[in-house]
C-alpha cells in the first residue's frame, strides 16, 4: 500500500501531522485534544449533524464542524475560542431544554458525554422556561430499551444498524422537534449484534434491559479481558460490583473487533458468577471425599499420576498456560488429551471483515489444539482402561459414569464439581479466566492478554498454579511463581512464541501463529527437558 | 404581468408575457409563440458557447442564493466519462412565493426549453424536475407538456434530430420545504429522507446518485432560452441600478396589498414604486408596516427600508434584507408583527428536518417564547433570550434552515422592538404607533 501522503497542520498551537484526508477532530486526537462529540464515532460513516464538534478554522467564515472537515496543509484550527466555545456551549443548551436531566434514576449516569461535556463546556443553568416534551420508553427488541426523552438523535444507534450491521431496523421518524428513533413495522433489535447500540449511544437513551437499574456506573471495577464465548477473541471489559460481573462492554480492538461485541458475548456472564463452585482442595479417604490441605492433595493427585498413563480431558476455555501445563502432565505421563467443544450458528457483523460469533463457543479452541489436545465430539474415546483420567474444568456434560469407571482413577481439576465426578480421587478447585491472569489464541492465531477481574472463591487457586505444583510434585525443575513465568517458558519451547512476553504482547495481543488451523503435531522440543521427565 | 391582473404598464413581462393565455402551454401553441427555436440553435452550438453566453449575460440564480449561473455551469465538465444530470428545483416552497408555479402552470414549454438548453451545454443527458407536492395543477400541465416533446422528438433519444439524447423526468415531492434545499432535494429524488447534505462535496462533484450534478431554480432555466435568442448583450442591459444585477425577475407579491399577483420587473426598478404603484398600494386607507421582500427566509424590511431600496440582488442587501426568492409579503399597520413572527417561527420549526441539533430545539424553542410573549406571557428576559438563541442558531448547521428562523426573529426585534415589550408588559397599543423610523 502507497504510505498516505502526510498534512501538517497546527491545533490550538501544537503541531500535528496527520495522513491526508484525516478529520480535524481525529487530528486533534494526536495532539492530546479531545473536540466534543456526540454524532460522530470512529467506528460508523460521519454524519455531521450534532453540531458539537464545532472548531474554528482560520480564514473560514463560519465554524467548522471538525469531524466532516479534513485537515489541510498549514491549517491552524483553534478548539478553544471564544466562539467555538459559544457555539458549542448553545448546542449543549439545546441538547438539554427537553432533556428530563432524571441523571439520578439514569443507568448512563457517570459514563454519560451529555453529563461530561455539560460539565466541561455548558451553563450553569437553563433559560427553557416552557414544557418539555415527552414520549414513553419503549421496548426495541433484544436487550435494548428506549427512552426517547433523553435522546439526542445523534443517529449513531441508526447507522450501526444500517452501515455496520446491514440490517435496516431504526430509523429517523417524524421530523423538527418530534424527531425520535424509530423502529420499521416489523423490525426488532434481535440481529446478534445489535445490542452495540447500547455502547454507542452517548446518553442514556439507548439501554440494556439485562444491565437495569443494576448499577451506577461509578460501582464498577473495569478489567481488561478477552470474551471467552467464541474463538474470535473479542477484547472486552468486565465490570465488576462487588465481586460479581455485572456487564460486559467491548474495548476497541482495530484487528480484532474494532469496536464492537456481539449480543451472545455481551449476555453470557452469569456462569462466571456461579456460587455454586468447587472451593476447597479435597482427597478420597477411607471411601470419602474429605477437604483437606492444598499441600496434601497436590502430592496426593501427583502420587496418583506416578508411574501410569495419563488422558486428560481438558476445557477450551482454560488458558494457554493451563493448557501448557496440563500437555506436560500429558508428556510426562507418556499420555494423550482431548477436548469439546459446544458449537452454535455462526453470526458475522456484515460491515465489519472477519468479525463473527464463531461457530465454536470457547475461547482457546486454537491453543487446545496447539497444546496438543485433540478435539473430538466423544472425547472419551482415546483414554485407555487402566489409565488416571484427569478432567481439567470440562462438565462433563453427557459423559456416564460408565465411562469415566474405565479409569483406574480420576483426578478433578475444576471450578465446578460434577455429579458424575464424586468419584473422583483427588479435587484441586481452580479459579475461571475472570478470576486468574492468562493468554487465550483466537482462530486466526492471535494470542491476547486477559487480566483477573474478580477474587477467586474459597480457597480456590489459579489454575497455572495447582498445574505448576502439581508439576513440581511429580518431579518438574521448573517453578512458576507467576502467569508471566509459565508464558516465558511457552516461548522457551513453542518456536512461534519465541522471544514473546507478556510485556511484547501488551493489552491488544499479537498475531503469533498464522491464520492456518494447527496440525494437531505442536511443536514440543524441551518440554520437561532436564528433569526429572526421562525417568 | 401582474397575472392574474392585467400587465402594469411599468412592467417587463418576458417570462410572464404569456401568463393566463391558455394555447401558450400546448406544443403548437408554444412553437407559433417562438418557441424550440432556442433549443435548436444550442442543439448546433458548441457547449462552452452557450456556457459562455449564459455568463456574459450576468443571469443568476432565482432561487434565491443569487449564485452567477454561467459560472455554475462551468463546474460541470462534459466528456469526464461520468454521467452528468441537471436538476431543476420546482419544489418553490419559500412562504409566500409562487412564481415557478405560474411559470409551469401558463409556460411549460419555456422550461422543458430550458432544462433542455441547459443539459445539452452540460452535457448533462438527464434532467430531473422535482417538483412540489402541492403542485397537482402545475405538476398536470408539466407532464403533458413533457409528453408533448417526447411525441414531437424534441426530448428523447435523438433530441431534434441532433442525434443527441435528452431526457426530461418530473419527480413529485411529498411536501417538505426542506426539500427545496438543493442537497436535500437530491437526497429525496434518490428516495431516502429529505435531509440536507454535508457540504463538501458540492453538487458539481457529487450530486444525485453521487455524479456531477447541476441545480437550477424553475425561473433560471426559463430565462435561457430568451437569452439564447435574443443575446447576451440584450439581457444584460435589463438593468436599471446594479450592472451585476440583469434581466428581469419575477415577484411573487401577496399580503395586504391591493392587487396581489406574479410581476415581473427589470433588476433595478424602485420597490416603493412598485409597491404603492405597480401592486396598487394599501388596502382601504391602511398604512403599510413593514415588508418581506424575498420569501419567509430574509430579514423584515421596515416601509422607510422597502422605499429606499431598489430590487436587484445588492439593493435588498444595502437596505437591510436580500432579494431571496422574490416572494414579497406586504404587511400592513394592523397586523401584530408578534404575531407575524411567531407563524414564521412555527412554520421552520415545523419544517426542521431535525437532523442539526440548533435547528431541532432551537426553532421550536423559538416558536415557544415567540408564541407565549404573542399571548401576554413573556418576560423581557425571553427578548435576550430570543437574540442570543438565534445567534446559537446562526451559520452553525448543515443548512440554512436554522439561520432562515432566526432571521425573522432577529430582524423582527430589532426594527419592531416596541410591539414585543407591549405585549410583554400588557399594554395594548396600536401598531401604528409602535412602528420604528
Amino acid at each position: 500500500m502507497a504510505e498516505a501522503k502526510m498534512v501538517n497542520l497546527t491545533i490550538e498551537g501544537r503541531p500535528v501531522s496527520v495522513p491526508e484526508g484525516t478529520s480535524i477532530l481525529e487530528a486533534a486526537k494526536t495532539a492530546g485534544i479531545l473536540i466534543p462529540h456526540y454524532c460522530y464515532h470512529p467506528g460508523l460513516p460521519v454524519a455531521g449533524v450534532c453540531r458539537m464538534c464545532l472548531v474554528e478554522v482560520e480564514k473560514a467564515p463560519k465554524l467548522a464542524p471538525s469531524c466532516a472537515t479534513s485537515v489541510a496543509e498549514g491549517q491552524v484550527v483553534r478548539v478553544y475560542t471564544d466562539r467555538a466555545l459559544k457555539a458549542r456551549e448553545g448546542v449543549l443548551e439545546f441538547l438539554l431544554i427537553n432533556h428530563p436531566l432524571d441523571c439520578p434514576i439514569c443507568d448512563q449516569s457517570g459514563e454519560c458525554e451529555l453529563q461530561d461535556y455539560t460539565f466541561q463546556e455548558g451553563r450553569p443553568d437553563s433559560r427553557y422556561r416552557d414544557p418539555k416534551r415527552f414520549n414513553p420508553v419503549e421496548d426495541f427488541g433484544g436487550d435494548v430499551l428506549y427512552v426517547p426523552n433523553r435522546c439526542i438523535l445523534c443517529t449513531r444507534c441508526v447507522r450501526f444498524m444500517d452501515d455496520v450491521a446491514h440490517d435496516t431496523v431504526l430509523n429517523v421518524s417524524e421530523r423538527g422537534d418530534r424527531a425520535l428513533i424509530g423502529k420499521f413495522e416489523g423490525k426488532d433489535l434481535t440481529h446478534p449484534w445489535a445490542g452495540n447500540v447500547v455502547d454507542l449511544c452517548p446518553v442514556g437513551a439507548l439501554l440494556s434491559k439485562d444491565f437495569l437499574n443494576k448499577s451506577r456506573a461509578w460501582e464498577l471495577d473495569r478489567t481488561a479481558s478477552v470474551c471467552p464465548s467464541c474463538t474470535q477473541g473479542c477484547n472486552v471489559m468486565l465490570e465488576v460490583r462487588e465481586g460479581t460481573v455485572t456487564r460486559i462492554k467491548p474495548r476497541p480492538n482495530e484487528d480484532v473487533n474494532k469496536f464492537f461485541i456481539c449480543d451472545y458475548g455481551r449476555l453470557n456472564y452469569r456462569w462466571i458468577n456461579r456460587t455454586d463452585r468447587a472451593e476447597t482442595p479435597h482427597v478420597r479417604t477411607d471411601g470419602q471425599l474429605r477437604s483437606i490441605d492444598w499441600d496434601v492433595a497436590v502430592h496426593a493427585a501427583a502420587a496418583l499420576l506416578r508411574d501410569t498413563r495419563a488422558f486428560v480431558l481438558a476445557s477450551p476455555f482454560l488458558s494457554n498456560e493451563t493448557l501448557h501445563l496440563l500437555s506436560q502432565v500429558m508428556r510426562r505421563n507418556s499420555g494423550a488429551g482431548a477436548f469439546r467443544v459446544a458449537t452454535g450458528a455462526e453470526a458475522p457483523l456484515a460491515g465489519v471483515e472477519d468479525l463473527a460469533l464463531r461457530r465454536d463457543r470457547a475461547a482457546n479452541v486454537r491453543g487446545a489444539e496447539l497444546f496438543g489436545f485433540e478435539r473430538s465430539e466423544r472425547p472419551l474415546e482415546k483414554m485407555r482402561d487402566g489409565d488416571v483420567l484427569v478432567v481439567a474444568d470440562d462438565d462433563l456434560d453427557g459423559i456416564t459414569p460408565e465411562e469415566i469407571a474405565r479409569a483406574s482413577q480420576l483426578i478433578v481439576i475444576s471450578t465446578t464439581v460434577p455429579d458424575v465426578a464424586q468419584d473422583a480421587a483427588v479435587l484441586l478447585p481452580i479459579t475461571n479466566f475472570a478470576e486468574e491472569e492468562g493468554t487465550f489464541t483466537n482462530l486466526r492465531g492471535r494470542v491476547q492478554r486477559f487480566m483477573q477481574a474478580k477474587p477467586a472463591p474459597g480457597f480456590a487457586r489459579p489454575s497455572w498454579l495447582v498445574l505448576g505444583d502439581l508439576l513440581g510434585a511429580l518431579g518438574a525443575q521448573d517453578s512458576f511463581y507467576l502467569p508471566a513465568d509459565v508464558f516465558a517458558n511457552i516461548a522457551k519451547t513453542h518456536s512461534a512464541f519465541s522471544g514473546l512476553s507478556y510485556d511484547k504482547l501488551g493489552m491488544r495481543g499479537l498475531p503469533v501463529l498464522n491464520g492456518q488451523a494447527s496440525t494437531g503435531t505442536p511443536d514440543f522440543a524441551g518440554i520437561g527437558a532436564g528433569s526429572g521427565g526421562a525417568r | 404581468m401582474g397575472y392574474p391582473h392585467p400587465s402594469h404598464a411599468r412592467e417587463t413581462p418576458i417570462l410572464s408575457q404569456h401568463f393566463g393565455e391558455p394555447e401558450a402551454r400546448t406544443l403548437h401553441g408554444w412553437t407559433g409563440r417562438g418557441g424550440y427555436q432556442a433549443l435548436e440553435k444550442a442543439l448546433s452550438m458548441a457547449q462552452a458557447d452557450i456556457v459562455n453566453i449564459v455568463k456574459e449575460s450576468g443571469l443568476r440564480g432565482r432561487g434565491g442564493a443569487g449564485f452567477p449561473t454561467g459560472m455554475k455551469w462551468s463546474f460541470m465538465k462534459p466528456g469526464d466519462g461520468k454521467p452528468h444530470y441537471l436538476c431543476c428545483n420546482a419544489d418553490e416552497s419559500e412562504p409566500g412565493t409562487f412564481k415557478d408555479r405560474e411559470i409551469m402552470r401558463w409556460t411549460p414549454h419555456a422550461l422543458i426549453e430550458g432544462c433542455a438548453i441547459a443539459a445539452w451545454a452540460m452535457g448533462a443527458e438527464t434532467t430531473y424536475i422535482y417538483i412540489r407536492g402541492e403542485f397537482t395543477e402545475p405538476l398536470y400541465w408539466m407532464e403533458r407538456a413533457i409528453r408533448e416533446a417526447y411525441d414531437a422528438g424534441i426530448l428523447g433519444a435523438n433530441a431534434m434530430g441532433s442525434g443527441k439524447r435528452l431526457d426530461v423526468h418530473v419527480h413529485k415531492g411529498a411536501g417538505a420545504y426542506i426539500c427545496g434545499e438543493e442537497t436535500a432535494l437530491m437526497e429525496s429524488l434518490e428516495g431516502r429522507r429529505g435531509n440536507p447534505r454535508i457540504k463538501p462535496p458540492f453538487p458539481a462533484v457529487s450530486g444525485v446518485f453521487s455524479q456531477p450534478t447541476t441545480i437550477n431554480n424553475v425561473e433560471t432555466l426559463a430565462a435561457v432560452p430568451q437569452i439564447l435568442m435574443k443575446g447576451a448583450a440584450w439581457y444584460k442591459e435589463m438593468s436599471l441600478s446594479n450592472p451585476k444585477s440583469t434581466g428581469t425577475k419575477l415577484y411573487s407579491v401577496c399580503g395586504n396589498v391591493q392587487r396581489p399577483g406574479t410581476y415581473e420587473v427589470v433588476m433595478g426598478f424602485p420597490f416603493g414604486e412598485f409597491l404603492h404603484d405597480v401592486c396598487g398600494g394599501a388596502v382601504g386607507r391602511k398604512k403599510l408596516k413593514a415588508v418581506i421582500p424575498g420569501g419567509a427566509s430574509v430579514p423584515i424590511q421596515t416601509m422607510t427600508e422597502a422605499e429606499a431600496t431598489l430590487m436587484d440582488y445588492e439593493g435588498f442587501v444595502a437596505q437591510g434584507s436580500m432579494l431571496g426568492s422574490g416572494g414579497v409579503i406586504v404587511i400592513d399597520e394592523d397586523q401584530s408583527m408578534v404575531r407575524v413572527i411567531a407563524r414564521l417561527a412555527r412554520f421552520f420549526a415545523h419544517e426542521s428536518c431535525g437532523q442539526c441539533t440548533q435547528c431541532r430545539e432551537g426553532t421550536a424553542w423559538t416558536t415557544k417564547i415567540l408564541e407565549r410573549i404573542r399571548d401576554g406571557q413573556g418576560t423581557m428576559e425571553d427578548l435576550d433570550t430570543l437574540l442570543d438563541t438565534a445567534d446559537n442558531m446562526t451559520g452553525t448547521t448543515i443548512c440554512v434552515l436554522s439561520d432562515s428562523c432566526a432571521v425573522p426573529v432577529i430582524s423582527g426585534i430589532k426594527k419592531f422592538r416596541s410591539e414585543f415589550e407591549a405585549l410583554i408588559q400588557g399594554r395594548r397599543v396600536h401598531s401604528v404607533l409602535t412602528q420604528v423610523a
